[in-house]
Formats: C-alpha cells, structure tokens, sequence
C-alpha cells in the first residue's frame, strides 16, 4: 500500500535525500519518496503501521529537527 | 516558518552591526576581540549546535559541521574577520535560500491553482454551498456564471460557453448544451447551469492533474539522479582534499602551516553542494507546472527528458492528425449541378443511419421533402436503391452502379466514394472523408524545424487514404492498412533506425493505442480533456486535441533542460573556480563564501525562469 504525507518545515533538501534513504532501509518498506519542493513523503510498503509512521518520523527529527510529519 | 526565517534575520542583522562595529571603530584590541567573538556567537550558535548534535546522531558530512570547522579553524588561526565574516556570508545565503524555496513554491500553488474550492449542490430543493469533496456522484450542482466548475458531469439544464484556459491554455470558449459533458477546473462563462455529477472530486479532471503534477517529481530525471549521487561524493572529496591541502604542501614549501589551512578551511566553505541539489529538481518542477498550465501534462522529469530529445515522431491517423469524423470533401457531378447531385443523394439516403449517408445529408443542408421519396431498400454492401421524383436513383459503390447498368468511373481522390446513378444514368460521385485537422500541416512543420529528424504515419486505413494525408501533410514516412500488432512492429523497426540518443516519440488518442504507446520511448495521447483512459496510457498527456501541441510539448522540455544545465554548468564552474583560487591562496574565505551563496542563489532563481511558459 501507498501512503503520501505531507510534510513541515522541510528546508534543507540533501535532508530530504537522508530521509529517503533512511526510511527505504525500514523493514517493510519497498519505496520511500521525499519531495523537497512539493514538502510530501509517499511511503509504499506491505503494510503501513502506525508503528512504522512513527519509526519514520523519528527518522525525520533526527535528520532534520524541525521537520515535522503531519500524520 | 516564516516566524523562524524573522529570527533568523534579526540574529544575522544583529551580528552584522557587531561585525562592523569591529571592523570599523577604533576599539581597544580586547573590546575588538571581544565584538567578533560576539558576531560570530549570535550568527552562528545554530549551526554550531546542530553540528554538534548531528554528529551525535551519526551525520557526519553535512553542511552544518563542515561550517563549524571551517569558521573555528579560522577563529583558531586567529582570522576572526575572517570567521565572523563566512559565518554571517552563509546564514544570510541559507536565509535567501529558504526564501527562494518558499517563493518558487508558491508560485507552484499559485500557477496549479486550479483547484475548485466550492461545489453548489441541490439537496431536497435547497441550495447549499460544500467542499467539492462533500458531493456525491448522481448529486445535481449549480454553476453560475463567472464561477469554476467544481466537477465532472453533464448538463441537465441550461446552456453556456465554458473556457478551459485553466486546462489547456488556450482560451477559446466552447458552447455547451444539455447532455453535454462538462469538466472540473473550467470556467463557466455566460449561463446558469445544472450539472449531474459523474464522478467524485478525488476522480475528477482537476484532481487527476494535479496528482499527476506533484507525482511527477517522484519520475526523477537522469541529470537528477547525476546530481544525486554527485553530491554523495562530491562532498567527502573535497573534504579529503582539505585535509590534503591542509597537511601536505607545508611539507613541501616554505609558508607555514596556518596559510595552507587557510586554504583548506576555503575548501571546506565549497563542499556543499546546495545549489545543485535544489535548483535541478526545482527546474523540472517548475517546467512541468509551467507546461500544465498550457495543457501538456507530463508524468515525470524522464519523460520530458526523453521528449526534448525527439529524434523520430510517429503518429496515429484517425483521430490524431485527422478529425475522426466524416465529412463530405468533394461533389464531383457528372452532367448536373453540384447541388443537385447532393440533392438527389441527400434524398436517397434521408433515412439511413449510416455515417456516410449523415454526412452527406450535413453537407445537404437543407430540407428533403420526404414526399418526393418513395420505396427506400438499403442494399446491404452496396448502398441504397430509392424512388425519388418517381425515378429510381441508386446510391452507393461502384458495384451497385454496375447492378444499374450505369457506366461509372473511379475518383482520383481519396476516401469513401458514393457514386450516383438515376435509372442506368450515371449522376456523379461524392467523396466523402475524414478531414485533416487544420493545424496538422503546420505541426507537422513545426516538429521539423525543430529538428525532428523523421515524421512517420502509421494507420489501419487503406493505403489511397494514407499516402493522401502523407502527402498533404508533408510527412517523412507512410504504413497503412496496418493491423494492430502490425504497428507495433513497424515502430519496433523505427526504433531500430534511430539516430544517436534521440528518441522516439509516439502520438495517438490513447483509446486503442495502449501497446504502442508502451512500445515508444514517450507516448503521447492528445484530447485528453474529459478522457480518463487517455491520461492512464501515456507518459505525456495533451490536454486538447491539436496537434501544435506536441511542437509545443517539445519546445517547453527543450527549453526545461537548458535551464538545468545552465545551472548545472554555472553552479559546477563557479565552484571549480573557487577551488582553483582558494588552493592558490588567491581567494579568500569570505570570498569564496560569497561566490558560493551568490551561485546558489543564483541558481534557485534561474530555476523559477521554467515557470514561465510562452
């Protein structure tokens, strides 16, 4: 399934790619899209939790403190 | 955000009155000192603290470390002029930065703004204003005058003209009438309408399109993908160049330690690699709003990479470069008028269902007496046999004209040909066929002032037909008569014969073209206004149905590319060059700062230049 979330506060686009990265390695997770300009993740994965939405916030603040997923 | 970015700002004014009270006023050393330290601490503090914890959380070679180091080692060799100056250099750029970012995407928002915000539905009689969302298919909307159309449907009451500006980019109105369709995110120009609602808003045009929009940034690129991954090693090797330039010459020559770190620090400044990294996607994001606008919508930055390297065009027939439907094109009389012979067709055919007999009946005009008729017999792959005027008058191929022992000759012309005959009296011939869209020459010559090297046709019609359209059309290449799977061959073999990296690009109306257009490197459908199926086949998808689209198409990709490589050009040499100069002790840290900022800024700004479509 395919879930696209929009995003705040995402300024710094080479975060975007870390992000991207970091959350394609999450288990379950087939693809990950961060989208500096338009600020949305789409994440397509098996299943996607809310365990798994948290995991990538997480992934998120770490990468960018004030970046903030509104799910 | 922009509660932050005010912050930001005060913090960066605030350091640069301390910066220049330093430099400037005759100050006692310690005071001066002092004043810097404070410079720097009130500009800095974010980056240094961000470093620190991002090093905590395993990010090493990011932008707010590198910063750090560059500025404390400068502090450390006592250039406080010097750190102050590139600390202050790059929050005033990361300050620009995020402004350019907010404004080119809002001059997104703004140009997709085609979203509808409201829907007038009719509940139990009454009016109520909702979310377009709020409305469900079979529900019965007003639309107003002036107002945007919030959904797709039909017409149940009324008539008006609606502009699909927002759409297709072209402004002229089209009349609609009761069971007319009509699409979201057009405007409704002279009449008050009822609309039956066909499909929710999450499936209506508007909403389509601008998933599409936003989805193609998800298609990156190859020279986004190069960008990518040339920053992941671009910035670790200039970093070890830092610490190269940094440790070894000292070794070699005779200036001291600090100069080459100097150096080094100036390298550290240029390591990231923002301006590329930002102004690239945006470039395409910004071509490809600005080509929606004009109702070209395409599906990723790929496609429109692939498309502005159009080597060969290869189009569909009927419907694509012809109008699809049939009209009359010739009377050609034997021994009457022109009029007269339509006359006595028009008759013999007034009550045929067929589309050849509708056209020549639209070509007639005028009003058929019906009394005039007698016995109608359709003769079934010959055409008609009719008692008019108490004559019997045959119409249809040539076949039947041999039946009715009337002598008949062929048409030099292509198309459906409807021969003519009263009693074994040959009357004459009407052609009857499908119409060359009127801006279909002019495309075709478009496409090849443009360089595309070969223009091809390929149709299911006979071959007279085909070869005529080529003809009047001026195209390179012609296959007719052509079954389905036969035109996939024929562009796997166009495929074959391309030239270099172009590419090949296929044109049709997305109904009944699926394999083809996935065969070809860009599929293109036209007159997708109102045409789900069209949208889904292809990669590029014209929103109306002429065919100087596609010269436009190519035009806008072209132009998208060069902007990124300009910034890409630009951003890489203006780097190398500071690099050149830094490791030569011409340039200084402040400098090259300045030069770093300024192309970045620079570049960001170029990017939004793609918004801007003719």
């Amino acid at each position: 399934m395919k879930k696209v979330i929009r995003m705040e506060n995402l300024d710094c686009a080479s975060c975007a790619a870390k992000m991207e990265d970091a959350i394609r390695h999450l288990p379950g997770v087939t693809n990950a899209d961060v989208n500096f300009l338009s600020q949305k993740m789409t994440i397509e994965a098996e299943s996607i939790t809310k365990e798994l939405l948290k995991k990538a916030a997480e992934i998120c603040r770490k990468v960018e403190p004030d970046c903030e997923l509104v799910i | 955000m922009i509660r932050r970015q005010k912050r930001k700002s005060v913090r960066v004014a605030a350091s640069a009155a301390l910066f220049f009270a330093a430099l400037a006023l005759p100050l006692p050393e310690q005071v001066r000192l002092a004043a810097y330290l404070a410079a720097y601490a009130v500009s800095g503090y974010d980056v240094l603290w961000s470093a620190v914890r991002n090093i905590a959380h395993g990010q090493l070679f990011d932008e707010n470390f590198l910063m750090a180091v560059a500025t404390v080692g400068a502090v450390a060799i006592r250039e406080y002029p010097e750190a102050v100056a590139v600390m202050l250099f790059y929050q005033v750029g990361e300050l620009f930065q995020s402004a350019a970012v907010g404004r080119s995407r809002r001059s997104i928002a703004a140009l997709m703004d085609i979203r509808p915000d409201t829907a007038v539905v009719v509940r139990d009689g009454v009016e109520t204003t909702v979310s377009p969302e709020e409305v469900a298919v079979g529900e019965t909307i007003v639309v107003r005058p002036g107002e945007r159309i919030p959904l797709d449907g039909v017409i149940l009451e009324g008539s008006t003209t609606v502009n699909a500006a927002a759409l297709t980019g072209e402004s002229l109105p089209a009349d609609k009438a009761v069971s007319d369709g009509v699409v979201s995110g057009t405007v409704n120009l002279s009449g008050v309408i009822r609309v039956e609602v066909k499909s929710a808003y999450e499936n209506s045009t508007v909403a389509r399109i601008l998933e599409l929009v936003e989805n193609s940034a998800a298609k990156k690129a190859r020279s986004e993908r190069f960008i990518t991954r040339f920053a992941r090693y671009y910035t670790p090797c200039i970093v070890a160049a830092a610490v190269l330039l940094a440790a070894v010459p000292p070794l070699f020559f005779a200036q001291s330690f600090s100069v080459w770190l100097s150096r080094a620090l100036i390298f550290l400044v240029v390591s990231c690699p923002c301006a590329l990294v930002i102004s690239v996607p945006l470039s395409f994001f910004g071509g490809i709003g600005g080509a929606s606008r004009q109702g070209i919508l395409i599906k990723g930055a790929n496609y429109l990479e692939a498309v502005a390297k159009a080597d060969t065009v290869v189009f569909d027939k009927t419907g694509t470069l012809t109008e699809g439907t049939f009209s009359v094109t010739a009377v050609h009389p034997q021994t009457v008028s022109e009029a007269e012979l339509l006359d006595l067709a028009a008759a013999a055919e007034s009550y045929s269902k067929h589309p050849i007999a509708l056209s020549i009946i639209r070509a007639h005009g005028g009003h058929i007496d019906k009394n005039r008729i007698g016995e109608v017999t359709e003769i079934c792959g010959l055409g008609i046999r009719a008692e008019i005027d108490g004559k019997t008058v045959y119409a249809g191929s040539g076949r039947l004209m041999d039946e009715a022992g009337a002598r008949w000759h062929d048409c030099h012309r292509a198309g459906s040909i409807v021969h003519i005959a009263v009693g074994d009296e040959y009357m004459g011939h009407i052609v009857i066929s499908d119409r060359v869209k009127p801006d279909a020459a002019q495309a075709v010559a478009g496409l090849k002032r443009l360089g595309v090297r070969k223009t091809v046709l390929l149709t299911g019609d006979v071959k007279k037909v085909g070869e005529a359209v080529g003809r009047e059309l001026n195209l390179d290449e012609v296959r007719s008569e052509l079954l389905p799977d036969q035109k996939v061959a024929e562009v796997e073999r166009l495929l074959s014969e391309k030239q270099g990296k172009g590419t090949l690009v296929f044109v049709g109306d997305g109904v009944n073209d699926a394999p083809v257009l996935s065969r070809a490197d860009v599929g293109i459908a036209m007159g997708a206004l109102g045409s789900e199926a069209a949208i889904e086949a292809a990669d590029l998808v014209l929103m109306d149905d002429r065919p100087s689209k596609i010269v436009k198409a190519i035009a806008v990709s072209r132009r998208t590319m060069g902007i990124a490589r300009e910034n890409i050009v630009f951003a890489l040499a203006v780097k190398a060059v500071v690099l050149a100069l830094g490791a030569l002790g011409v340039a200084s840290m402040w400098a090259a700062v300045f030069a770093d900022v300024g192309v970045m800024v620079l570049a960001i700004l170029n990017s939004t230049r793609t918004l801007r479509v003719r």
